[in-house]
Parts: C-alpha cells; sequence; structure tokens
C-alpha cells in the first residue's frame, strides 16, 4: 500500500509522484511545496518520473504559518 | 553620534550570512487569526525576514496559488526563514530543513530542535548534531537555542550563522529571564545574536537590543496580542529604541541618588 501525508493513497504501484501529487491538485509547478518518498527528498525535477514501490511512504508538505 | 536637527541616526543594517537586512526585527508568522492580519502586521513592522513552517499540504486548504500564505509574503517582499518546529531529533529536522531547502528555495533554516514538549526547550545535543549535518550540506543555519552562553559558543564553532537564545519559553511571554547570559552570549561569539521566544510586550524587545542582541525574533506576542498590527509597530519602535538607548550608552546603576542639580549657588532660607 502506497500510503500519502499518512493515508492510504489509492495509488497503485507503478504510478509516478506526478499522478499522486495531481490527486492532491498539486500542479508539477506548485510554488513553495516539497515531497519526500521514504524521508528522502524527491526533487521537483524528478515528480514526473519518480515511480513509486508497494509500500512508499509519500508526504507531501507546504507552508504553513508558524515560528 | 547625533544630528544637528535630533534625528535619530541612520543605525546600521543587520548582516547575517553576508545578506544585509535594514530591519532588526524578525516576524515570526503563527498565530495571526487571518493572512489579511499578517500582512497588515508584517507593513506594521517593518519586518524583512519571516518565518514559515513545513506541515502535510491539507488537499482542502489553499494551496501556493491565490491567497496562499507564500503569495501574502512574495507580496509583502519578505524574504522566508522557514523553520523546523515540531522536531524533536536531528534526524527529523535535518529532512525538514532538506524539504523546506526545495519548497522555497532557500539555504537559511531556523533550527529548532525541541527536547521537552511542556516547556518547548531546546535539546542541545541533538541541536549540534543537526547543525553539524546541515552546515555540512550547505545550510545557513540559525539555530533556536537556550541563554547558555557555552551552548552558543558551541553552535557558532560547528559554523551557525547567527544564534537565537531564548528570552523564555516560546509563547510564554515572560519576557528575558536571564538578562545576564544574553549579555554573555554577546560576548562570547561574534555572529548575531537574535533574541528569539519569551517576547511579551515593546518593553522586552527594547531590552533585548540594550543587551547587545543585533535583532529580536517576535511572533505570539505580536500574533496574539488583542491589536496584532499596533503590536507590530510597537514592536519596530521598541527595537530602534533599544538599539539607540545600547548605542548611547546607559548611566550606570547605583543604589543611592545622585543630584542631576547642582548644590552650588543655593540660597540660604531663614529658619521656618
Amino acid at each position: 500500500m502506497i500510503s500519502l501525508n499518512g493515508h492510504e493513497s489509492g495509488v497503485s504501484a507503478g504510478e509516478t509522484l506526478a499522478v499522486v501529487l495531481d490527486r492532491l491538485g498539486v500542479p508539477l509547478d506548485a510554488r513553495g511545496v516539497a515531497v519526500a518518498v521514504d524521508d528522502e527528498v524527491v526533487p521537483r525535477a524528478m515528480w514526473d518520473s519518480f515511480v513509486l514501490s508497494d509500500d512508499a511512504r509519500v508526504e507531501v508538505l507546504t507552508a504553513m504559518q508558524g515560528g | 553620534m547625533s544630528t544637528r536637527n535630533g534625528a535619530a541616526p541612520a543605525a546600521e543594517a543587520l548582516t547575517i550570512a553576508g545578506r544585509t537586512f535594514g530591519s532588526r526585527l524578525l516576524l515570526g508568522t503563527g498565530g495571526f487569526p487571518s493572512l489579511e492580519l499578517l500582512s497588515e502586521a508584517i507593513a506594521a513592522s517593518g519586518s524583512e525576514l519571516v518565518t514559515v513552517a513545513l506541515r502535510r499540504l491539507d488537499p482542502a486548504g489553499r494551496l501556493a496559488g491565490r491567497g496562499s500564505l507564500v503569495e501574502v509574503l512574495t507580496d509583502a517582499g519578505v524574504e522566508l526563514l522557514p523553520n523546523t518546529a515540531g522536531c524533536y531529533t536531528a534526524r527529523d529536522a535535518v529532512l525538514t530543513a532538506r524539504l523546506a531547502r526545495e519548497a522555497f528555495e532557500t539555504d537559511w533554516i531556523k533550527l529548532e530542535v525541541i527536547g521537552d514538549e511542556d516547556t518547548l526547550l531546546p535539546d542541545a545535543p541533538e541541536l549540534l548534531r543537526a547543525a553539524e549535518e546541515l552546515i555540512d550540506e550547505g545550510f545557513v543555519v540559525l539555530p533556536y537555542t537556550t541563554d547558555d552562553p557555552v551552548l552558543a559558543r558551541r553552535l557558532v564553532d560547528t559554523g551557525c550563522a547567527a544564534v537565537m537564545p531564548l528570552g523564555s519559553p516560546i509563547g510564554s511571554g515572560m519576557g528575558i529571564r536571564n538578562p545576564y547570559n544574553i549579555a554573555l552570549i554577546r560576548e562570547a561569539v561574534d555572529v548575531p545574536v537574535v533574541l528569539d521566544a519569551g517576547i511579551g510586550t515593546a518593553s522586552d524587545a527594547a531590552l533585548a537590543m540594550e543587551l547587545g542582541c543585533d535583532a529580536v525574533m517576535v511572533a505570539s506576542a505580536i500574533s496574539r496580542a488583542q491589536d496584532p498590527v499596533a503590536m507590530a509597530g510597537a514592536m519596530r519602535s521598541a527595537v530602534q529604541a533599544g538599539l539607540l538607548a545600547r548605542s548611547a550608552g546607559r548611566i550606570p546603576r547605583r543604589l543611592y541618588a545622585t543630584p542631576s542639580t547642582a548644590d552650588h549657588g543655593l540660597p540660604e532660607f531663614g529658619p521656618a
């Protein structure tokens, strides 16, 4: 199961990060967004080509008020 | 140093890691009831360096498009200073910093590694570890630290671009509980000292500057004030007043009075 921000994503293994981001409504040129898969940063330039494995943990983060 | 018309001399700019800021007030964005108020408070504060946090994207929330936090901050023309708020280990803080670099396209990071959830005090060993790792990775690290001069020196030894000692716990509004330590930190390090956390009202910010701090970071004291925009203006004035007072040189404290009017020429009156 591929998890997205702590929940089941409904995305199948073999899909790219771009598919997950699309489900969140995040365009590939979104500003202020960063993505980690299994605790490693995936640079924006790789979102389109990064293929997710079956147990990938995807975190999609953005700016929030703080500090 | 004063000018003929009595106007305040232009204060020297604040420089951190080679970047210069006209304002010595850093603003935290946490706690503002609305982005509109945040925007007005930024303008009133004059701040040029503003912190943001990273959290999971909420699909229902406003993304980085129109009216988002990022857009409000971009429109305000401020530099973003991402933080690692909420991290309890060096590992999490380092990963968060890497994500912040990706999201905001800045190498600057306000490093927070918390050791206790009630006091939100920094975890010194984890903080040092994270600072070392991030500096190795090319980050400009501004660590939120305790008011311990030795720890501040250790952080600077690792290559931190500034130190951000607390006045008192985050959001406590208790001001500067150990002013002597803050003054010692100023003497102990050769990078900017930014008083962070604990500021309750304008006089606390002025005191920080009088103690020799180079800048003051304020979040809750502005965002949770009854009138955040008015308080932002008050903090701006306080930071300027404190800096001026510091450079003007205060009189020493004495236990007994020193007359401000000379006795010479005092008339002698008859008995009552």
